[in-house]
């Protein structure tokens, strides 16, 4: 086996999956492919839980998905911690990056 | 494979090095040219030229003889051909190195020309070569095995895949009594807390932190913020959109074991286990500050592919981004995009990456090192006089 090789599966796959969220309490996940629009299957680093989340937009390999609705100035929380803040209302299932959030510690000028 | 034999070169000093280059090492700017005119005449020196040296004073001038001093008294270097415009600081430079108890030859240009300095260097270089040459490897442990982690053109897969895969191998390492650095100072904006919170005692904490703040400081006195820089365009092309969230993914590489130490730029670790040092998070400074303090071997996780290699310390990239690991893949060294989709685990992961570690301390080359990549890049703290 060469080093680029996969690894042989450790369970059956399922459903292809589309997202990993870091911890149960994440207000956003992490698509693992390029997801479209519509429904999809989400798993969480932490924990066995698995689910069904709604896509509103196409979401690119490695783009945030809102996993709950945020609206203007709430904290964003990924690995179980804050990592910014909305800039205005984000409804589950959107796109999440800079567009609509901003660190709350380098203040941005917009 | 936890018990797999780990070779290396015990050096004079009792330091264990992975390669057993012998290097022609630059001084100042000016003296590139005869360092890479003696490594064309002896095609296996291995040239380091930079872009400083000249006119620098205080701290800064400290850290780049620091920087030059360790990077040929890093255990991976078997010799050095030390060359400067002029003697004192090629001295300097030189018997720095020497002091680790390794041959070193030095050569200044003033009063001889560069042509009288590669002739003579380029003969002083081949017997230094021809002498390393018959060093052998020999058995060594993990913990004599100095490694250095940071990441580059980080996106959420590093977070999710390629940092904690390499968390593993650094908890195994410290389990093993092994040293390993850490830095990116900047980085870690909005984790530092948790940073901070694994630091062993108050002293280290408060090292840490004096550090952190200090950098901090550096941004706020600029006048500017680092939008548009922290996150860079790659890692927001990735997926990541503030600084705090690229934090939580760095710190996702540096395992769960306590902060031994706090250390300076280039400062050697005294203490076995993680080691913070403070250093930029650009990638070819920061592994030549962790190079010149000692560690032989880099584990540089990335997202959306940085090839940065080293001349003197071999860099092992890992990805979890399958884009990367398809599109880039003669600079990839170990994919574990695996990970993104539940494939395998974190544990047979870190497996694979430890396997590969343990190789390429045998000697198996990386991927940077085939494709000659070796930057080198000196951290200037302030402008020259």
């Amino acid at each position: 086996m060469t080093d680029k090789e996969s690894a042989s599966p450790t369970e059956a796959a399922g459903e292809e999956l589309g997202f990993l969220a870091h911890e149960p309490g994440d207000s956003v996940a992490v698509a693992v492919r390029d997801v479209e629009p519509g429904t999809a299957q989400m798993a969480v680093l932490t924990s066995p839980e698995r689910r069904e989340v709604r896509v509103n937009e196409p979401i690119p390999l490695g783009h945030k998905v809102a996993l709950t609705d945020l609206s203007e100035g709430q904290a964003v929380i990924e690995y179980g911690e804050t990592i910014g803040a909305a800039r205005r209302a984000i409804a589950t299932g959107d796109l999440v990056h800079v567009h609509n959030i901003r660190s709350t510690r380098w203040q941005t000028q917009s | 494979m936890a018990n797999a034999e780990l070779t290396g070169y015990r050096r004079a000093d009792g330091r264990v090095g992975i390669r057993n280059h012998v290097i022609v090492l630059a001084v100042d700017d000016l003296s590139n040219a005869a360092v890479e005119g003696i490594a064309r005449l002896v095609p296996g020196l291995l040239a380091i030229p930079h872009a400083y040296g000249r006119l620098q004073f205080g701290e800064d001038l400290e850290l780049t003889f620091r920087t030059l001093i360790g990077t040929g008294a890093n255990p991976n270097v078997a010799a050095a051909v030390v060359v400067g415009i002029e003697p004192t600081w090629t001295d300097r430079v030189a018997d720095g190195i020497a002091a680790t108890g390794k041959p070193v030859a030095r050569l200044s240009i003033e009063r001889h020309g560069d042509l009288a300095v590669i002739a003579e260097g380029a003969r002083l270089g081949a017997r230094l070569l021809q002498d390393a040459s018959e060093l052998t490897r020999e058995s060594v442990s993990r913990a004599e095995v100095m490694l250095s982690i940071k990441c580059g053109e980080s996106d959420t897969t590093s977070g999710l895949g390629a940092n904690p895969t390499v968390s593993e191998v650094v908890d195994r390492t410290v389990g093993a009594d092994g040293t390993v650095l850490f830095g990116e100072t900047t980085e870690l904006t909005g984790g530092e807390h948790l940073i901070a919170a694994r630091c062993i005692d108050d002293e280290v904490r408060s090292k840490f932190q004096g550090f952190f703040d200090d950098y901090l400081q550096t941004v706020v006195a600029a006048g500017v913020d680092l939008l548009g820089s922290q996150p860079t365009q790659g890692n927001i092309r990735g997926g990541l959109s503030t600084i705090e969230e690229k934090a939580m993914g760095n710190i996702s590489k540096t395992g769960t074991v306590p902060v031994v130490d706090a250390l300076g730029p280039a400062c050697p670790p005294t203490r076995p286990g993680l080691n913070f040092m403070d250093t930029s998070s650009a990638a070819a400074e920061c592994v030549t500050l962790m190079a010149a303090a000692g560690a032989v071997l880099h584990l540089f996780p990335t997202g959306q592919g940085n090839i940065i290699g080293h001349p003197i310390e071999p860099v092992i990239k890992i990805t979890a981004n399958p884009l990367t690991a398809r599109t880039m893949a003669e600079h990839v060294d170990l994919d574990v995009s695996g990970l993104l989709t539940q494939e395998y685990n974190l544990r047979e992961a870190g497996d694979r990456l430890m396997a590969l570690v343990d190789r390429t301390i045998n000697g198996r080359l990386t991927a940077a090192e085939t494709l000659g990549h070796r930057e080198y890049v000196i951290t200037k703290l302030y402008r020259s006089a």
